[in-house]
């Protein structure tokens, strides 16, 4: 692995860009400025995703546990730090603070905050007027993540979305509003909002719920055709097939999800015959796994631009089927990233293609005027809420990663203390921005980290064998060798509770030896006082977690981790999705 | 589903579709043997209550519809359709279902090949759908997880 005075040695290195050509030679794609970027192709399509409300600029810290397992093990997305990095020599240091988490504090420091809408804005700007009629696409988890999005319930995104120009998206967390406010965002939304993947539940239908299509039951148009420079491309919306799951079933309770196989390939041969587009996108917030997969087993889509799984991934993945080749994507998260596909066309359809994985560096590019306005505007009405001062940091505060961040310790923490419960359980989301040491933690990274629909907080009696199903049923959403039963979230964090996990092993023998923070073993007749958030099931009555969190971290000034409870490791030493493990591995 | 769809929309269908689900429940016909094979609490026994010595094959004639992952295990839907000819009758059977056969339809050459219900699973289980002929079983199968939700990215 490389120390600290390499990482930031490479500094005055020259590059040449990491380019992925599809049939076409490789050639430099950006001299000088790094957002500038050569003329390639006819059509340029730019993808975000997963931005989480994040207006303005933040810290992202990528994780140093990301496990493949099966055949996903040592293959991109499930590749961090140094093993990512092997993969694009050409990187330069900037490139590489973006997409690992080697020496955080010290790059983060250096390279300063990622994203924020304005910032974006003004790359979009610029990207677009080098190809025109570039086509934005939004994988969604937009409209949820912040406490102004909460708060507005989801409409600051909506404008941010439109101010930004957003062409096409699809959605996840947008669902975790009520249904009659998620049809009217959609609405409000200037571009067209598209998912093959969510019907009508049949009763519903039967009961004369609103749909797009009486004759399919789709909820929203299933695609779009885009005219873009002259070419005719199709975006197919592929919604996250679990939100029902994943997320309370009762803010939806009229619409059925799923991933769809069979109808999203009659929709291709459909559009395929029909429309006889150019190219075929499919939009999706399936998780990066799920379309690998799909990409294997769905014919006819010549890219898959993803979400979800938060994967930024600098070189994309392309895919064998039974007819040809599909390439897919995943851009990242928190506005970390744009991704710029430029095609060239052939006689029959997309004959070349150039695509990159843009950081987006907030202190590169000038704050657009509009779109600052716009979010000033917005927070201002909660400025003194979000502004709040709790605590301040003592070391890097992050959560992404398989298994407990720092940031999840914290709230862990909390959630035992003020709720005096001896374990608790946090949920393993991948959104959550991080806190530089020294830095102030205020209610708006607290937010961060916790804003959503149902965040109420329980206290109740489990015994050890509920803990330990509880334990195994979030292992086997992420760690299923079949990607079509992953849910892509991370593990649930522990408080109180530490284990040992195989995350190789199938469901049921996965989590072993769990103890208390004491040592005492967890037995699994006798019952523990545990407390969390974030029930999916019914709606649980304790006071907000950041209610809690926020409490908890006024009565200290500066906050200082004791230990960052991290399970026992098994059958992973060897594997190139973890480095740096603060836990033990074995074997 | 679309073959036998034109002209009426998805509405329109399903509001047909539940007056014949609503038919088809009711034992119009049921043999003896099914009566049995409903009873069976493994899928070994159901085979042999219902098919006795005819040969199992698997088949890709036979479309399963239904999610990896159920959105509420108390009604997950399934669809099962066919093109293999001279289909007699259609069973789907979830292997970790207390009774494993789960229903059983008895088709006429009127009757299209296709069935659309809902099934209730206590836990994942592998679900089949079997099409029977005057000779042999045809069988394709799909895992399901019933699980709890949370933790979404």
């Amino acid at each position: 692995m490389m120390n600290r005075r390499e990482f930031l040695g490479v500094l005055a290195k020259t590059w040449v860009a990491a380019t992925v050509s599809g049939c076409t030679t490789l050639r430099p794609a950006r001299q000088g400025d790094i957002y500038n970027l050569a003329p390639f192709g006819q059509s340029r399509i730019l993808h975000i995703t997963d931005t989480h409300a994040q207006l303005n600029p933040v810290y992202f810290r990528e994780p140093n546990v990301n496990l493949g397992l099966a055949a996903a093990r040592g293959k991109i997305p499930h590749r961090v730090g140094r093993n990512l990095l092997d993969m694009i020599p050409n990187a330069t240091p900037r490139e590489m603070h973006a997409l690992s988490y080697l020496d955080f504090t010290e790059a983060a420091e250096r390279y300063g905050r990622v994203g924020g809408f304005a910032h974006l804005a003004t790359l979009l700007q610029q990207l677009r007027a080098e190809s025109p009629g570039a086509l934005l696409l939004d994988g969604g988890d937009t409209w949820q993540g912040s406490g102004t999005a909460l708060w507005t319930r989801g409409q600051d995104m909506v404008g941010a979305s439109n101010l930004l120009g957003v062409d096409v998206m699809t959605g996840h967390w947008e669902f975790t509003y009520l249904e009659a406010e998620v049809l009217q965002n959609a609405k409000l939304f200037n571009g067209d909002f598209v998912a093959q993947n969510i019907k009508a539940k049949e009763a519903a239908l039967f009961e004369g719920i609103a749909v797009f299509d009486e004759d399919s039951g789709h909820i929203f148009p299933p695609y779009v055709i885009k005219s873009v420079n002259g070419r005719r491309i199709a975006v197919i919306g592929q919604a996250f097939p679990y939100t029902p799951i994943a997320n309370p079933s009762r803010f939806i309770p009229n619409w059925t999800f799923g991933i769809q196989e069979q109808e999203l390939q009659s929709q291709v041969d459909n559009i395929r015959a029909s429309e006889r587009p150019d190219a075929v996108i499919l939009l999706s917030h399936n998780g990066m796994d799920v379309d690998l997969k799909l990409a294997s087993r769905v014919t006819g889509i010549d890219f898959i631009m993803g979400g979800h799984t938060h994967d930024g991934v600098p070189v994309p993945v392309t895919v064998k089927n039974a007819s040809g080749l599909t390439v897919v994507t995943n851009a990242g998260s928190n506005g970390k990233f744009v991704s710029v596909l430029d095609l060239e066309f052939g006689l029959s359809g997309v004959s070349g293609y150039r695509y990159q994985l843009l950081p987006v560096f907030a202190n590169l590019l000038a704050a657009d005027t509009t779109m600052q306005n716009y979010i000033n505007e917005v927070r201002a009405p909660y400025k003194h809420l979000l502004d709040e001062q709790l605590a301040v940091a003592d070391t890097l505060l992050y959560r992404r990663g398989n298994f407990n961040g720092t940031f999840d310790q914290v709230i862990c923490d909390a959630l035992m203390q003020e709720l005096d419960a001896e374990i608790s359980l946090s949920p393993g989301f991948r959104w959550g921005t991080s806190v530089l040491p020294g830095d102030p933690i205020t209610m708006e990274r607290l937010l961060d980290q916790t804003c959503m629909t149902y965040p109420e907080t329980y206290v109740r009696e489990m015994t050890g064998s509920e803990l330990k199903v509880i334990m195994e049923s979030v292992a086997d959403n992420l760690f299923n060798a079949d990607p079509y039963y992953q849910q892509g979230g991370d593990m649930v964090r522990t408080g109180g509770m530490n284990y040992s996990c195989e995350p190789g092993a199938t469901m049921g023998k996965r989590i072993t030896d769990m103890t208390l923070r004491d040592g005492r073993i967890i037995k699994d007749s006798a019952t523990y006082k545990v407390a969390g958030w974030a029930t999916v099931g019914s709606s649980s009555t304790g006071p907000a977690v950041w209610e809690v969190v926020a409490d908890y971290l006024r009565d200290q000034q500066t906050v200082r981790l004791q230990t960052l409870e991290t399970p026992r490791l098994k059958g992973v030493a060897n594997n190139p999705g973890i480095a740096d493990y603060a836990g033990k591995i074995s074997g | 589903m679309q073959t036998y769809t034109s002209g009426l929309s998805r509405r329109g269908f399903v509001k047909g579709m539940m007056s014949i689900i609503a038919l088809s429940a009711m034992p119009f016909k049921l043999l003896a043997r099914s009566a049995t094979a409903f009873k069976a609490t493994t899928t070994k026994d159901v085979y042999k209550e219902l098919f006795g010595d005819l040969p199992m094959v698997g088949s890709s004639d036979i479309e399963l519809k239904i999610p990896d992952i159920a959105e509420n295990g108390a009604v997950v839907p399934v669809t099962v359709s066919t093109s293999i000819p001279n289909a007699e009758a259609i069973y789907v059977i979830i292997d970790q279902n207390p009774n494993p056969l789960s229903a059983s339809f008895h088709l006429t050459p009127l009757i299209p090949a296709e069935i659309s219900i809902r099934v209730k699973m206590g836990k994942s289980s592998m679900v089949q759908a079997l099409v029977k002929t005057a000779d042999k079983v045809y069988t394709t199968g799909q895992e399901v997880k019933v699980t709890i939700g949370g933790c979404g990215g």
